[in-house]
């Protein structure tokens, strides 16, 4: 297809964030030096070192720990629940008010479209405090009894795939329930959670109530093995997950495991073929497919197969791939070198193993991280395409003639965290969903997210939910007998 | 006339719908609360454990989607037979717990009447767990409680009917099945209690009852694959952390021991059936 | 990037006709064959077409692509006037913006067509004599479409003869609703054979039928039935045309010509005011069907006020100032 209509580039303004050359731990209100050796956050869309980034050690951990402590006792615990709400709504109204900096910073640190970070990360994150704001007074009206306790101080663990938003998932309803934090950002993510350390300082939040500790994983483990900690929530791998279940082990401490996924997206025959295709993008290319509940698998059903794989790479033709801060790019960069070699990998390994890899003709940019949007066709449920969790923009492809069959595949996966189902028969929905062992099931739409819906996995995705009522319950102790 | 010579019973596993004896042929003694034998029990080894996993396994899909009218009419049943062997239970708890008549028979009243209780939640839970989510979109969006899956149960070693119907009735009304460790040293009740489970409703395999050492069977249990959730109640103290660490491998629901056995006679509450449900969240386009 | 405008070039497109035995000979055959055909294409999922429509309206387009979309947009406009007061004067002076939208720029394009009512479509046809722009007549009772099949025809009969060279009929909604769509089809076929060879536009009147099923549904008998062109709106009803009505009008034409070889055209008319709106229906065009409608051979906006809108903003572009109403003519 020719064109003669391109999009001009329209990039985003980067002069709206200040990045400053390095930054500290916030603690206690303030920001202090890390221990550890400083570490560099990059562009991963330009390999641009952005900041040097302070490292929490063990002893640090251990002062933002204490932090929180004195916060939850003094401050945070005693405080009168309206008012708890009251800083959690001025919390949502200042990233509202400081959206297009987030967006921006978020874009830059992670490598997602400026589209995505401004229509999703960023109003969702707002939208997150917003809602857990009004719970913070109500919580005798969720469901846990009369008088639901907070556990004290959260440790929380997230990732790097939406660094902020999942901030707003762990911090907001921990604060909402009167729990203090101690957040680890990602790695290779952290510019948005200092970012938001202003915020609070704005809100004029009080000091330990939000603690931020950057690093890698040695950071994250001294949160989640401290002694202190009550309450631990991860967003990760499920390998880590693993690690970190065996680390609470025995302890008081109660865990919450948000971790992988290999999510089917089954498509019947009688599906609305168009949005099947828009949902079946959006499931597996959002976020560069860094989505722990991204449609990997499109299971299709045989007697559309070719008109599905067919209108598939029409669209994916016209996805453009490109600088995250352009406004018009759907596919960004790919968020570390680590990252973007796992991705290699388990494409090559899908090769090897017979599966056909389709991949638009792209161009790509000279620097950075980058991987083209790809399909696997002829993949066979036994080849690790179908199995392992890719987190790039690897759509694997396998078909089924049966909505039995479409089940009993859907299934074979120790993972459980989402499925989509595309059909306009109505009451197939309904038995899919109720047959799928996912915790969330999306029927004619994928990718969808909100504060009220609760999100989270069955099976080795992880325990606990996020967002709801549901998801209160993760940092309230029950008072039912 | 000289007095009639009783017939005893020979006290065996309750896995898949039958009562096997170990395939290990292991048996062990047991004694009342003095220390005068009863019985022989079933010891029960990794492999009758495995078997009684896969029972589970395969009775799953059938009980969790049974309708939770079904499945409330099945738990109400088995109190129901229960109540017709209440002299039995009478005599095995009194023996095995050291009870009196009088403390024997509140206790299995109050099995009995546990049985009830959770009977009556298995058509509510939705109503009271699950929500319609007012999301920002043209969506319908809920949510609602399912089962785990298989739960290895590892029953309280004090109270050998009420602590063990009290962990186990929770985890049948949510639609689970059950693999079940009783109490090493009063197990009788709970074979009793297999032999209401299969002359009531109870679909074979929902629940397996294996008598024998938890120390032993808790780590095969808690490291293997196909076991969803662990109750570790009746876990040895010593080795619930071990049984914790091993269960992380496939990310069990993991429920852990109380500091001490509780007194089951207390109101339950929705706390012993909610870590055994998972909430599936269901989205749909609200369009013409 | 090269974005520019050739008007000659984007006039010149070669129409396929209609190919001898499409794979739908047999469809329109009965009633219920057409019905089972009609029912049996991919539903439209109204909130995944809506989502779809929204994002693409997030495209940014700026600088050189923006002077490049409003040349274009302008080029495929049919200027209309379809209003009971319209007069000989009235119709000259639009006749007169269409061929120089703005008398202050000569390398401003002129519009598709002129698009009037058919007993004033001589006028037009006199008043664009040699311009190459075309006369479009709305007819068939427009914009009810309640009259008899006899009256329907005549009314077109008289459009072509008055010069006009292109038709824009309305469909029988009231017979597509009740689900007599044979009857629907062969009102259409007879149009077409009345039309001689002016060009045919169907006009779905979506506002009127509703849903985007319908919408898909009625696009597919249009073409079935001979159409060249497939359009939205009479502009008498809202909604008129909206992002995803066109979306899914785009879908139907991009599946008509993969199955049958035939391109048909897509004319959104009604409510599209501003040069955002109008570069939004471009944007759509590209991502859904490509660069082989985009032009006004392929695609039309059926508008009035929308271009002084587009005028305003090719001055702004030009001047590198915000112009105002005053600095366009009004008609």
């Amino acid at each position: 297809m020719s064109s003669i209509f391109e999009y001009a580039p329209a990039p985003e303004s980067r002069s709206i964030v200040d990045v400053a050359p390095s930054y500290g731990l916030f603690v206690d209100g303030e920001f202090v030096d890390g221990s550890g050796e400083a570490m560099k956050t990059v562009n991963p869309a330009t390999e641009e070192v952005l900041s040097e980034i302070a490292v929490g050690t063990e002893a640090d951990v251990d002062r933002a720990v204490k932090a929180a402590r004195r916060a939850f006792t003094r401050v945070w615990g005693p405080m009168r629940p309206a008012d708890r709400g009251k800083y959690l709504f001025r919390i949502a109204r200042i990233l509202q008010e400081r959206a297009r900096e987030f967006a921006v910073l978020e874009s830059l640190d992670n490598g997602k479209p400026i589209r995505e970070s401004r229509d999703v990360d960023v109003p969702l994150a707002a939208a997150h405090f917003f809602y857990h704001a009004g719970w913070a007074d109500k919580l005798a009206h969720a469901g846990l009894g009369p008088d639901p306790r907070p556990h004290g101080v959260a440790g929380q663990v997230i990732p790097w795939n939406f660094p902020l938003l999942m901030l707003a998932w762990k911090v907001a309803p921990a604060l909402a329930t009167g729990n203090t934090v101690v957040l680890k950002p990602a790695e290779t993510t952290p510019l948005t959670a200092l970012l938001f350390a202003e915020v609070c300082r704005q809100a004029d939040l009080p000091p330990g109530v939000v603690n931020i500790v950057t690093g890698a994983g040695d950071t994250g483990r001294a949160v989640v093995e401290h002694d202190d900690v009550d309450k631990v929530a991860f967003t990760g791998s499920t390998e880590v997950g693993r690690s970190i279940a065996r680390a609470v082990a025995g302890t008081r401490k109660v865990l919450t495991l948000e971790l992988g996924g290999k999510a089917a997206n089954i498509v019947f025959d009688d599906a609305p073929i168009d949005q099947a295709v828009e949902g079946i993008v959006r499931g597996i290319f959002f976020n560069q497919g860094h989505v722990c509940c991204a449609g990997s698998r499109l299971l299709v059903q045989e007697s559309v197969h070719d008109e599905v794989i067919a209108s598939l790479q029409r669209r994916i033709g016209t996805l453009r791939v490109g600088d995250p801060l352009d406004k018009n790019t759907d596919i960004g960069a790919i968020n570390s070198a680590e990252q973007l070699a796992r991705i290699r990998e388990l494409s090559d390994i899908g090769e090897a193993e017979g599966a056909h890899r389709w991949q638009p003709a792209c161009e790509l940019p000279d620097r950075g991280f980058w991987f083209p949007p790809t399909v696997f066709t002829d993949v066979s449920p036994a080849h690790r395409i179908a199995r392992d969790e890719v987190f790039g923009p690897v759509l694997s492809v396998l078909t089924f003639r049966t909505p039995d069959e479409a089940v009993a595949k859907a299934n074979n996966s120790t993972y459980g965290l989402s499925a989509g189902i595309w059909t306009e028969k109505g009451s197939r929905i309904l038995a899919i969903a109720d047959r799928l062992r996912a915790g969330v099931v999306w029927g004619n739409t994928f990718n969808q997210f909100d504060p009220t819906s609760p999100f989270g996995g069955y099976k080795q995705s992880g325990y606990g939910r996020e967002g709801g009522r549901h998801g209160l319950a993760a940092y309230l102790r029950s008072t039912h007998p | 006339m000289s007095e009639r010579l009783a017939v005893r019973k020979t006290y065996k596993l309750y896995v898949n719908g039958a009562f096997p004896r170990s395939e290990s042929g292991r048996t062990y003694e047991v004694h009342d609360a003095r220390g005068a034998f009863l019985a022989n029990a079933a010891q029960a080894s990794r492999k009758d454990a495995r078997d009684a996993v896969v029972a589970a396994r395969a009775a799953f899909g059938k009980w969790s989607r049974a309708t939770a009218y079904n499945r409330g009419q099945v738990l109400y049943r088995v109190a129901e037979v229960m109540e017709g062997r209440h002299a039995q239970f009478c005599e095995e708890v009194a023996a095995g717990e050291g009870l009196s008549g009088g403390r024997a028979r509140a206790v299995v009243d109050a099995a009995i009447d546990r049985w009830v209780w959770y009977a009556g939640w298995t058509d509510k839970l939705a109503a009271v767990l699950g929500s319609a989510n007012p999301v920002a979109g043209p969506f319908f969006d809920f949510s609602l409680p399912e089962p785990t899956g298989v739960v290895a149960v590892l029953a309280p070693q004090r109270s050998s009917l009420l602590g063990l119907v009290s962990v186990l009735a929770p985890v049948l009304a949510g639609g689970n099945t059950a693999v079940v460790v009783t109490s090493r040293a009063r197990p009788l009740p709970a074979v009793t209690l297999g032999e209401v489970l299969a002359t009531s409703d109870v679909p074979g395999g929902v629940v397996n009852l294996l008598t024998g050492d938890a120390a032993e069977l808790g780590p095969w249990l808690a490291e293997h694959d196909d076991v969803d959730a662990v109750d570790l109640t009746g876990a040895p103290p010593a080795q619930a952390m071990e049984l914790e660490r091993l269960a992380a491998g496939s990310i069990k629901r993991v429920v852990r021991p109380p500091a001490e056995e509780p007194d089951w006679s207390a109101d339950p509450g929705t706390s012993r059936m909610t870590p055994f449900l998972e909430t599936k969240t269901v989205w749909h386009p609200k369009g013409v | 990037m090269t974005h520019v405008l050739d008007p000659g070039t984007l006039a010149a497109g070669t129409r396929p006709g209609p190919g001898p035995g499409t794979p739908f000979d047999d469809v329109t055959r009965s009633d219920a064959a057409l019905r089972a055909f009609l029912h049996g294409l991919s539903g439209v999922d109204q909130v995944g077409a809506e989502q779809r429509a929204a994002t693409l309206g997030t495209r940014s387009i700026k600088t050189t692509a923006k002077a490049w979309a409003i040349d274009t947009a302008i080029a495929m406009i049919d200027l209309t006037t379809l209003e009971g007061a319209d007069t000989p004067g009235k119709v000259r002076s639009l006749a007169a913006k269409a061929r120089r939208p703005d008398p202050t720029d000569p390398s401003c394009p002129a519009v598709a067509a002129v698009c009037v009512y058919g007993d004033l479509a001589g006028v037009a046809r006199e008043a664009l004599e040699g311009t190459g722009i075309h006369v479009a007549a709305v007819a068939t009772a427009f914009p009810s479409g309640r009259a008899s099949r006899e009256v329907k025809l005549a009314d077109v009969r008289d459009a072509v003869a008055n010069g006009a060279d292109e038709i824009d009929m309305v469909i029988d909604r009231g017979a597509f609703l009740s689900g007599r769509y044979l009857e629907v089809f062969e009102e259409i076929v007879a149009v077409k054979e009345a039309c001689g060879g002016a060009h045919l536009k169907v006009i779905l009147e979506t506002g009127e039928l509703v849903t985007y099923d319908n919408a898909r549904r009625a696009s597919w008998l249009a073409m079935l039935a001979g159409a060249d062109f497939i359009k939205t709106s009479t502009g008498k009803i809202s909604p008129a045309a909206t992002l995803p009505v066109c979306l899914v009008m785009l879908e139907a034409v991009r599946d008509f010509r993969a199955a049958t070889g035939t391109q048909v055209g897509v004319k959104p008319a009604g409510g599209i005011r501003t040069t955002k709106d109008a570069v939004k229906h471009l944007v759509l065009v590209n991502e859904t069907v490509g660069a082989d409608w985009l032009s006004p051979d392929w695609f039309r906006l059926g508008a009035s006020s929308l271009l002084n809108d587009l005028l305003l903003q090719r001055q702004k572009l030009r001047t590198g100032h915000y112009s105002g109403p005053d600095h366009v003519s009004v008609d």
